[in-house]
């Protein structure tokens, strides 16, 4: 785009504007998270988060290790309640639902959000005993079913063919990445709408991580994807947009060209560039 | 806050190269019009010969400034001025030639007497000089208002570009036997125009730097 310089000033102030994220009128919203605050006993570790997680795409959350970004991804499954001293206020709205609410189940909701760890956890069984388990949870017994569970998973998971021979053997015995593409496997078998991810390649050697990065761009045609991450290029290379954390607050939130590009605050430009965090 | 001290200190070290390629080749202009005013051929030749250092020293800028993507993955601003670096340098890298280019076509000029008044040409040679060393200033001081003032002087170079090079076609078609130095003239009159439209580059790049957006200061 070449502009002349009499559009300077409208080019600034839509520069600014991009602090208040962006909404894509073309997209349907999955989370609309509306004035969260959280907090721990007598820290406010969420405050007054307002931010719109949209349908098919991968919106990644960087900060500083303690700026609530991994407590935020855990609120979207109300993992967060684990904890016994939380409380919140506010609305977290998916699918025009508050999961707030305690009338919506725990069960319900994570029967839709899948979530995929730091550390790859696959269970001490079979490879095919991993992704069956969440259906067979779910009632399903019928083995030609269970198997075109567990094959359409491993294939979703693009892994299929690296274990295909070997779905008996312990799933322990795979390498890291593997065993994080068997964990995400496992998560797509109980059909998601929504798949969280919390840091998912930090224990992966790179090759893993290009592989699960790949895996993230193709999922999103199907799934919603939140991922976390202390990897800025990470961030950079796979998401479509980007929330920056700091201190349980959203300093900016908006596509993640503009992010890494033209930054609208200074603490987003210091925190990507890597001037502090 | 946590500085990054080896990238800063990388980048303190390519914009100090940057000033170093600019003030060579501003230099080397002033020199290679100043050798055709006096017929100094000698000093043309240095012209010649001083260019290999500018040359060198550009592919120094782009090498340590890939090195630094390579190595420190700059984002936003800091990525930004990596790139206009790399642009600006090319800008003063091409100044350098057209300073050879003048020092060439005073050589082929040689000894004899000029045909032709230079007031026009010397007044063009100090506007860019002036429209070179301010942008210099200003993309160092990040100075976006001066930039845009630099880069509005580049019309008055163009239509003494304009004028003068009516002036010269005129004096080639009065006197033919002088067309061969008129000819030398009419191409270091363009040099110098283009100089000055490098000194309009620099300014936009500033602007890219500073905004994140492309503009064009001078149609």
């Amino acid at each position: 785009m070449v502009l002349g310089i009499k559009e300077e000033n409208s080019i600034v102030k839509s520069i600014h504007m991009a602090t208040k994220p962006s909404t894509d009128v073309a997209k349907k919203v999955v989370y609309d998270t509306r004035n969260l605050n959280l907090w721990y006993g007598d820290h406010h570790g969420l405050k007054d988060i307002n931010l719109s997680i949209y349908e098919n795409e991968v919106t990644a959350i960087i900060g500083p290790s303690g700026c609530g970004k991994s407590t935020y991804l855990k609120t979207l499954n109300r993992m967060v309640e684990l904890v016994p001293s939380v409380r919140t206020s506010g609305e977290i709205v998916y699918r025009e639902r508050n999961i707030l609410d305690k009338s919506y189940t725990v069960e319900e909701l994570r029967t839709r959000v899948g979530m995929v760890f730091q550390k790859p956890n696959p269970f001490p069984k079979s490879i095919y005993d991993n992704i069956a388990y969440g259906p067979r949870i779910h009632g399903i017994k019928n083995k030609k079913i269970l198997d075109e569970i567990v094959e359409k998973s491993l294939r979703g998971a693009a892994i299929w063919d690296e274990v295909k021979d070997r779905l008996n053997q312990n799933a322990y015995g795979l390498s890291g990445g593997q065993q994080q593409r068997i964990c995400i496997a496992r998560c797509l078998a109980i059909e998601p709408d929504v798949i969280l991810m919390d840091e998912p390649t930090s224990a992966l050697d790179p090759i893993s991580t290009l592989k699960v990065e790949e895996l993230v761009q193709e999922l999103k045609k199907d799934y919603s994807i939140i991922i976390v991450t202390h990897n800025m290029q990470q961030a950079a290379r796979i998401s479509d947009r980007t929330a920056f954390f700091l201190s349980g607050e959203v300093v900016e939130y908006d596509k993640t060209d503009v992010i890494f590009q033209t930054p609208a605050d200074q603490r987003t430009e210091d925190y990507i560039s890597g001037r502090f965090g | 806050m946590v500085v990054r001290e080896r990238f800063e200190q990388e980048l303190n070290e390519v914009q100090e190269q940057f000033i170093e390629i600019a003030n060579s080749s501003i230099n080397a202009l002033k020199i290679a019009f100043e050798a055709l005013l006096n017929q100094d051929l000698e000093t043309s030749l240095k012209i010649l010969e001083d260019d290999l250092i500018i040359n060198r020293l550009e592919e120094e800028i782009n090498d340590r400034v890939i090195l630094m993507i390579a190595k420190q993955q700059p984002v936003a601003t800091d990525l930004r001025r990596l790139m206009v670096l790399v642009k600006a340098s090319a800008d003063m890298e091409r100044v350098g030639d057209y300073a050879v280019n003048i020092a060439k076509e005073t050589i082929r000029i040689g000894k004899d007497p000029l045909v032709f008044p230079t007031t026009n040409l010397q007044t063009m040679c100090t506007k860019t000089v002036e429209m070179l060393e301010s942008i210099i200033k200003a993309f160092t001081d990040e100075d976006t208002v001066s930039a845009k003032e630099i880069a509005e002087l580049d019309d008055y170079v163009d239509d003494l570009y304009g004028a003068t090079i009516t002036l010269l076609l005129r004096a080639g078609a009065e006197n033919p036997s002088h067309i061969s130095q008129i000819t030398h003239l009419t191409f270091v009159c363009r040099y110098l125009e283009r100089s000055a439209d490098h000194a309009t580059n620099i300014a936009e790049h500033l602007f890219y730097l500073v905004k994140g957006k492309h503009y064009e200061l001078n149609n």
